[in-house]
């Protein structure tokens, strides 16, 4: 046990999460306190000794499983033997003499919505580990991922397709009326069709592990930490996860600058109530009072390059900054393809960043000739209509890869404005090493920066938030 | 000493007597952290119960809960002890005739009696078993967290004119935060880390049942699923369990026995707390979108249909 446990801890290590020694230890006293038969009380114990942040939780669970799914609740009670069954059906499938096993389609959805409408949990893992040996034609040592078994599970199974028959199997028993009946009954389906497919992932992965050996699935499933997802190639689930991530970020981070901005900036000293305080100490001033200080925040501007490329990027950032903005004196924002268009004005009329930023991708007029990035062009128009307004208490944030299709870079238009701005800054999401390849002219722009960062997640765009709110 | 629980089951069972609905994950921090005797950290939304926990934990193991609320500017003088200074200058200066000794003055005033206990402390001094509740710990500066750290790993204070007291018993500690900022690594180290999130719909459902007795088994599951539903919405800030439990309630006293988009319309301030949420949910549950004040006519217009 204890080595499993041990491989387990390396394996939370290498997928990013802080084990300290103490916490490793405290986990190897907790498992003795506890029955590894309940899972669920196994899962929340390592979990309270090992991971200390609730961000690192899918990742955590993610190891667990792939670590402890053979001491999954099996569907008999022996383990071992129902999953050496659940094997052998597996072979014979692949040989091809097993003909699907002793259901067909038909039978094997009928059991399922069955099973959805009285939501009987067991038969429903049992339904799912069938609908595995059945649909995904698994085969031993074929180095396919857990995803392609899961895809081609799933297709089979048709889960809108058993929604729509759960939904008009409602209707039948009792009437719902309303839309508001409808979409509750909608959704609760969905939370039992979505139980289903978690079934069926964890079935999948029991059997590859079964197969692989744990350490290289382990491996293949290691999922990097929200904080560390890269913006350009995050998939969908990700960037449910980026979303959720950034709102208390930003709470974290202004919550931090606010206090470090009090402490450091101590006001000019208050003579009155110096010589008030001196009073309980017979008249001796043994305790300097201090003015509230004025903290000086800094004026923002935002420009962002939105075409495809670079478009999530350039969101994410405009929701981390806005959502910053009660730590700037003044925020404005742009947003530019080949066109460029103020956007502010969309973030001062809604109150919900996620709605702006939507209003931005659809509203903004920021194509002007053929809808592929100039940078040129659009700092050349940025410069003649708000070169103006650009003050020393601003600074400028420049947000793009710098791939200009080979169009003129105007690299002139950021030293004019670093002449009248207190900072220019360009956030690049793409890494270092890209950098100058191909149409890329970062190099011309960044002579003119003050500084220029290579921001990939969210973990860079929090350090670069630090530097300039102090700055 | 005596261990408080038998079993993970056990913490459920007694929990659920003071009308407490623990799941599998926070009965199993609380019954390990009797066992490892070390302080629990529990984080999660505003209002999913994190205080209750504790008040719960002392409800049922008869302890007495102390309470550490954390703000900012907390010092060791509000958290650990203070010497009472102006006693020990009432003692100099009823000396100051009898001329004795000055070191006894001394190792007199920095006694026991010129001592003012605060909530760490005095849970730790404390005979009777207790519960320390520290809440809110996210809101104290990260230096003050540094006071907390020898009281959690060692249950022990030092005072430097009287030594180090150690605690008779080692309490049960609950630290709560609403991950306003990232705690320090070293507190966090400390403690066993929980995350309370909403509940699922059934133990939703259940905790209703159990805390609005007088609801029915239908218009729980009703008050469940449409919170469940609201909760996807993306929101500024998600209804919580007690505004759930306030819903409910209100829908008892309106009389209501059936959710319908009408009530929801009409209540669904007490869920939602910021007018842009309310605008937003009202749009996606409210079908029509009836104005504020024609709620009453329609609501009337449904009940004569059904």
């Amino acid at each position: 046990m204890l080595d499993v446990l041990q491989g387990f801890v390396h394996e939370l290590r290498a997928a990013g999460l802080p084990v300290s020694m103490t916490e490793n230890l405290d986990a190897m006293r907790a498992v003795e306190h506890v029955d590894m038969a309940d899972r669920e009380v196994f899962k929340a114990v390592l979990g309270a000794t090992l991971v200390k942040h609730h961000n690192h939780w899918n990742a955590f669970e993610t190891v667990f499983d792939v670590y402890f799914s053979l001491w999954s609740p099996g569907v008999d009670g022996d383990e071992g033997s129902e999953l050496d069954e659940a094997w052998q059906a597996m072979l014979a499938d692949a040989a091809g003499a097993g003909a699907g096993g002793e259901m067909s389609r038909e039978e094997l959805a009928q059991m399922l919505l069955d099973a959805l409408m009285s939501m009987d949990r067991d038969s429903l893992r049992q339904l799912a580990a069938n609908a595995v040996t059945m649909f995904a034609g698994m085969e031993p040592g074929r180095p396919v991922g857990g995803t392609y078994y899961l895809y081609r599970t799933l297709r089979q199974l048709d889960l809108d397709d058993l929604g729509a028959r759960m939904m008009g199997r409602a209707r039948e028993q009792s009437p719902i009326g309303d839309e508001l009946g409808e979409r509750l009954q909608q959704e609760e389906f969905n939370a039992r069709l979505k139980e289903l497919k978690e079934l069926v992932e964890a079935e999948i992965r029991r059997r590859l592990v079964a197969d692989r050996g744990v350490e290289a699935m382990a491996r293949t499933l290691r999922k990097p930490l929200p904080e560390d997802v890269d913006f350009m190639h995050a998939s969908r689930d990700e960037m449910i996860a980026l979303q959720r991530a950034i709102y208390p970020l930003t709470r974290a981070l202004a919550a931090r600058l606010a206090q470090r901005r009090k402490r450091r900036n101590r006001g000019h000293l208050d003579f009155r109530k110096t010589v008030r305080a001196s009073l309980s100490y017979g008249g001796v001033p043994a305790e300097p009072k201090f003015r509230n200080p004025h903290p000086s925040k800094p004026e923002i501007m935002v420009v962002a390059d939105i075409s495809g490329s670079v478009a999530s990027f350039a969101r994410f950032t405009l929701q981390f900054v806005y959502a910053m903005a009660s730590q700037f004196s003044k925020v404005r924002s742009w947003v530019f393809i080949d066109g460029i268009d103020e956007i502010t004005r969309f973030f001062q009329e809604s109150e919900d960043v996620l709605d702006a930023v939507h209003r931005v991708n659809t509203e903004a007029d920021v194509v002007w000739v053929d809808g592929h990035s100039d940078y040129g062009h659009a700092l050349e128009v940025f410069h003649d209509r708000h070169l103006k307004e650009v003050t020393p208490k601003t600074s400028i944030i420049l947000l793009g890869d710098a791939r200009n299709n080979y169009h003129a870079p105007q690299a002139w238009v950021v030293g004019a404005l670093r002449k009248r701005a207190k900072h220019v800054y360009w956030l690049n999401p793409e890494p270092r090493g890209y950098w100058d390849t191909g149409d890329s002219v970062i190099s011309e722009y960044s002579a003119y920066c003050d500084g220029i960062y290579e921001c990939r997640n969210l973990r860079h765009l929090e350090q670069f938030v630090t530097t300039i709110a102090e700055a | 000493m005596a261990e408080r629980f038998e079993s993970v089951g056990e913490v459920v069972d007694r929990l659920r007597r003071v009308d407490y609905l623990a799941d599998a994950n926070i009965a199993g921090v609380v019954y390990l952290a009797d066992k490892l005797e070390k302080p629990v950290l529990v984080e999660g939304p505003a209002g999913v119960g994190k205080t209750e926990l504790a008040k719960a934990i002392a409800s049922i193991t008869g302890s007495r809960l102390i309470r550490l609320q954390c703000y900012e500017g907390l010092d060791e003088a509000k958290a650990l002890y203070e010497w009472n200074y102006k006693k020990q200058l009432l003692r100099i200066q009823a000396d100051r005739e009898h001329e004795s000794d000055w070191a006894e003055v001394e190792s007199d005033i920095f006694s026991e009696q010129f001592l003012l206990t605060r909530p760490l402390l005095e849970a730790i001094r404390s005979e009777e078993p207790v519960v320390l509740l520290i809440d809110e710990v996210d809101r104290v500066e990260i230096e003050t967290e540094a006071l907390l750290l020898e009281v959690l790993s060692d249950f022990q204070v030092s005072i430097p004119e009287l030594g180090t007291i150690k605690g008779t018993q080692i309490p049960i500690v609950i630290l709560t935060s609403n991950n306003t900022r990232e705690l320090s690594e070293a507190l966090k180290r400390r403690c066993l880390y929980l995350h309370v999130d909403y509940p699922d719909l059934d133990r939703e459902k259940d905790i209703v049942r159990v805390r609005v007795p007088e609801i029915d088994d239908e218009l729980a599951e009703q008050v469940a699923r449409v919170v469940r539903s609201i909760r996807e919405l993306d929101l500024k800030k998600a209804p919580s369990i007690s505004e759930t439990i306030d819903w409910a309630r209100t829908l008892l006293f309106l009389g209501r026995d059936e959710v319908s988009p009408e009530v929801i319309g009409e209540t669904l301030h007490v869920l939602l707390k910021y007018q842009s949420d309310i605008v937003k949910a009202r749009k996606e549950l409210v079908p029509d979108d009836p104005p504020l004040k024609g709620t009453g006519l329609k609501g009337v217009a449904a009940k004569s249909r059904s």
